[in-house]
């Protein structure tokens, strides 16, 4: 049992690809097989992904799910956010110029509107669960934004622990949902093209949410999408602590 | 040789970061705006452009198309690694949030995709009333 250990947590990495590995082989054959491909392959392997991250998040007590693990300590490495953004900027290779131009304005508006939206609605929400205090509910609204945005707001005004926690839950809610749900409502919300790619992608603004939410819709797409996600986590930062704060400030 | 694409690709990123921090300390905000989002403008461009065509074009190229579909399995281990269980132990509260905010930006894809498609102005002022 110690020999196993030490090879595998001396090699975390390569354990982590072989690991990946397997479990894209099976969510391939599960989609084949199962649902005759009509649910896409990295759905299913995402979604097995949420699923041991949240067995490890429970098993570990840490909070990088199936990372804190271990034998499985490389999967924090491969899926961490310095190997995340290397391979998101790898597919903008061959991008078209063109394709950006014509999606511009409409990706920057997706941005704004996309804090703005998110905010407004996550601190409806904290008020309708009765909070009066504009701390709180700027924190949790900053939550529903991304759950970066929120403890960043939530520590610049001075909101307490407990609900800088639940800012960081919604915003979780949010990512994890944004990467199961984009594969079933693509369709309807018109997702097929470069140009709605960008708007979701500023729109909903959770990178991890935005970057597995297109790879199990098209992966064609998530160049466009990621392109406009990133520059929306800072964008909320910006906004939450100062404009979004004084304006319910002014209100409560 | 297929490490002038990885490091094109690296460098592409590293700059687009620094730029990133740069912007987020100039505009006061913990946080790097857009570094990512600005590092695929800077490959868009070197993989548009002849100049670069010796770091883009034959094997070179593969080291970045290397690292282009080994996103999904990279995406794979990143779900893998999600604070999962927290996002459950928050309540009602932050389910509550965090859906809602979910279904209220997926309704606002189709609206604000027509944007620049038929130029009418009139997304805009719904998007704004939202905010309101």
């Amino acid at each position: 049992m110690d020999i196993i250990e030490t090879v595998f947590v001396r090699n975390n990495l390569v354990v982590a690809f072989a690991v990946v590995g397997v479990v894209m082989w099976v969510s391939y054959f599960l989609a084949d097989k199962l649902t005759a491909g009509r649910i896409h392959g990295s759905a299913i392997a995402i979604a097995l992904g949420l699923l041991a991250a949240y067995w490890g998040g429970t098993v570990s007590g840490g909070s990088r799910g199936v990372a804190d693990v271990t034998l499985l300590g490389g999967i924090g490495l491969m899926g961490g956010g310095m190997m995340r953004d290397f391979a998101i900027v790898a597919t903008a290779f061959g991008v078209h110029i063109s394709e950006l131009k014509k999606a511009g304005i409409a990706g920057v508006i997706s941005i704004f509107a996309g804090v703005i939206v998110s905010f407004v609605v996550g601190a409806s929400v904290a008020v309708m669960f009765g909070y009066t205090d504009p701390t709180a509910i700027t924190t949790i609204g900053a939550g529903a934004v991304t759950y970066i945005v929120g403890p960043v707001t939530g520590e610049a005004i001075g909101a307490s622990d407990a609900v800088i926690t639940l800012s960081v839950a919604a915003g979780l809610v949010k990512s994890i949902l944004v990467m199961i749900g984009t594969p079933l409502i693509a369709k309807r919300i018109g997702l097929d093209n470069p140009q709605s790619a960008m708007v979701f992608g500023g729109l909903m603004g959770t990178t991890s949410g935005v970057a597995a939410g297109l790879a199990a819709t098209d992966p064609k797409l998530v160049p466009y999408g990621a392109m406009t996600a990133t520059f929306y986590t800072g964008l909320g930062c910006l906004l939450g602590p100062s404009v979004l704060y004084f304006i319910v400030s002014a209100m409560f | 040789m297929i490490v002038y694409g990885v490091a094109l690709l690296s460098v592409c990123l590293v700059l687009g970061m620094l730029f990133g921090e740069v912007l987020g300390v100039v505009l006061n905000v913990e946080a790097n705006v857009g570094g990512v989002g600005i590092a695929m403008l800077f490959l868009v461009f070197a993989s548009n452009s002849d100049k670069f065509k010796a770091l883009t074009e034959g094997v070179s190229g593969t080291g970045i198309k290397f690292w282009s579909a080994m996103y999904i399995p990279i995406v794979v281990a990143m779900a893998a690694r999600q604070n999962v269980a927290a996002a459950t132990e928050g309540g009602l509260l932050a389910l509550s949030a965090g859906v809602a905010a979910v279904i209220v930006s997926f309704a606002l894809v189709p609206v604000l995709s027509n944007i620049g498609k038929g130029d009418s102005p009139a997304p805009d002022t719904s998007e704004e009333q939202e905010a309101g």
